[in-house]
């Protein structure tokens, strides 16, 4: 899975600065996905492109449990989120609505990828190659339900019943 | 076993579990109110257009719906919300719709103990991060997005990773001035807002033995501010009482086992509590009240389901009796029972008295929502439990945490104030 960077060089982003509160009674995917980072990057529905990745520091996505923040980003096109640790609603969201990929990486990626980087993420070897800088990184691989519920295609798809 | 695992054995149908172990957990209670109903609604839509049935829910007389972020509805589209909300409850013939304007109503996690909804022992999820708030009547109370309630709603079950414990042992009782709110702040500062992650957060001890129900609930609404899956208190007589007295019955308390270890145990001395504040922009970036900024306030807040209870308004009360506040100050009851009480004792009238405004219950501008967000450069104290850039309106405004005593007499004096300061 390829795609470019853009990079929040810090920790605790929280979903009040992914999707503002007024815009928790919008329903609209589409519409979300216009106020996505509004209040951290009011450029960012202008630069984000269909497959980009975002890189970020610890703690993403802390605070409310409103789903419209992995909606808003989905919706604008973001792939996956890297981030050095990940608060667990955002990411139980993330997966289980199989909006994008939270993907827990560590300092020697999260130092080494910037901004605009191309990077190929490869699930099966839990690798991540920067493009750009000819380097490789390790992702923490996906616990095992985390996994599943990933290959399934969301919680509704994910049959526990079969293992 | 601790109290959390004893609970999601039984709910699991296993005689053990121990931290780390991936369970599917029944569903004992679940919420959901204007925010996350319409977003299950949305969720319920993609299911139907992929085949999947959503013609009945699981069971729903174990459903409840707030109607609180929105209400009395901001706008159009709030409105339109709540039309949406009510529609879903009589289609899908969920009784226990607490309506405004029709009796009680109020913030969801308010709701659940006022009402006595959840019990001591439950698995209780609700489509809201403050859910966690609960685990003060011993439940395992967790906050789940839109894909998982509606997952619950058609299930009954859901999936969880067992927790590791992190326990807080507080010794002794809170001094007078010290509020629940000033001891949750002092653990956030801690252990980080990310802290407590993908951990519960248990208390205990002679000090929260001594507390009351309500202090509890302060305690577990902001574990979620540490990022912790739930929080706990290990249910007592207390629990019973406060729940009997709200119409429950055959209230049974569940403990965990004598000869439990915890991850980590952490130990407070309530005598060595001082009144805080959580500044701008972080719940963790903790100062002495005394020691605060000596910034001019615009705004005082008391609301929310952190600090709008009705013991929090009896704190507040105390401060504002014969007193007059010098900024603008708006209190909002968390539940029409709690704006019944304050009425009956007379705590609206030391309010109007003093100046301030009183407003319905309703989650209003704690999430930026409506009812006194927050302009440029303003800077408010507030009872809430977030204060992350723009959380309460303007990107530039600034916001205060802190307990319903300090709000108190800041809006007394305009300056961040200890209560023990006040003239």
């Amino acid at each position: 899975m390829k795609g470019n960077i853009i990079k929040y060089a810090q920790d605790n982003i929280d979903t009040d600065v992914i999707i503002p509160g007024q815009y928790l009674k919008v329903h609209d995917y589409a519409e979300l996905a216009t106020h996505a980072m509004e209040g951290l990057d009011p450029d960012f529905h202008s630069k984000v492109k269909e497959g980009d990745f975002i890189l970020s520091g610890r703690n993403f996505g802390c605070g409310s449990s409103r789903e419209h923040a992995p909606i808003a980003l989905s919706h604008s096109g973001i792939k996956a989120v890297l981030a050095l640790s990940f608060a667990r609603i955002f990411y139980r969201n993330a997966v289980d609505g199989a909006f994008l990929l939270p993907i827990e990486i560590d300092k020697d990626a999260y130092d080494g990828i910037s901004e605009g980087d191309e990077i190929d993420i490869s699930l099966s070897t839990n690798e991540i190659k920067n493009i750009t800088k000819h380097q490789t990184y390790k992702m923490k691989p996906f616990s095992e339900i985390i996994g599943k519920i990933i290959a399934a295609g969301g919680l509704f798809k994910y049959k526990p019943d079969q293992d | 076993m601790n109290i959390v695992e004893k609970i999601l054995a039984r709910a699991s149908g296993k005689s053990k579990v121990s931290p780390d172990d991936v369970i599917f957990a029944n569903v004992d209670k679940v919420m959901l109110h204007d925010v996350s109903g319409p977003g299950v609604i949305k969720v319920f839509e993609k299911l139907k257009n992929q085949g999947i049935s959503v013609d009945k829910l699981w069971d729903p007389t174990k459903v409840w719906v707030a109607e609180d972020h929105f209400v009395p509805s901001a706008d159009k589209v709030s409105a339109e919300n709540i039309v949406k909300l009510s529609n879903f409850t009589k289609k899908y013939g969920i009784e226990k719709h607490f309506k405004y304007g029709m009796g009680q109503y109020g913030i969801c996690h308010t709701l659940s103990h006022e009402e006595a909804l959840v019990m001591p022992g439950d698995v209780y999820v609700g489509g809201d991060s403050h859910t966690n708030t609960t685990g003060a009547l011993g439940a395992f109370a967790c906050g789940l997005g839109h894909t998982d309630i509606a997952y619950v709603l058609l299930n009954g079950k859901i999936w969880f990773k067992v927790p590791e414990t992190y326990y807080f042992k507080i010794n002794g009782k809170l001094p007078d001035h010290v509020m629940a709110k000033d001891l949750i702040l002092k653990i956030i500062g801690d252990i980080g807002t990310d802290g407590g992650t993908y951990r519960t957060m248990q208390f205990g001890g002679s000090g929260v033995d001594e507390m009351s129900v309500q202090s509890r609930l302060t305690l577990c609404n902001m574990t979620t501010e540490a990022g912790a899956k739930n929080g706990i208190v290990e249910p007592d007589q207390k629990v019973i009482d406060y729940l009997t007295s709200r119409g429950a019955t055959n209230v049974n308390l569940v403990n965990g086992d004598d000869d439990t270890e915890y991850a980590k145990v952490f130990e407070y001395e309530s005598s060595e509590m001082e009144p805080l504040v959580a500044k701008p922009f972080s719940p963790d970036n903790i100062s002495v009240v005394r020691e605060a900024p000596s910034v001019e306030l615009d705004k005082s807040y008391i609301g929310s389901c952190t600090g709008a209870k009705y013991e929090d308004l009896v704190a507040v009360a105390k401060i504002l009796k014969g007193r007059k506040v010098k900024i603008r100050t708006e209190i909002l009851p968390a539940a029409i029972s709690i704006y019944q009480r304050a009425m009956e004792n007379g705590l609206l009238k030391i309010f109007l008295d003093a100046g301030a405004t009183i407003g319905p219950p309703t989650c209003g501008a704690c999430c930026g929502a409506h009812m006194g967000v927050l302009a440029k450069d303003e800077i408010c104290i507030s009872t809430t439990n977030r204060n992350f850039p723009g959380r309460m309106g303007h990107i530039e405004s600034q916001t205060y945490l802190s307990s319903p005593l300090v709000a108190a007499a800041s809006a007394v004096t305009g300056k961040i104030t200890d209560p023990r300061d006040l003239k």
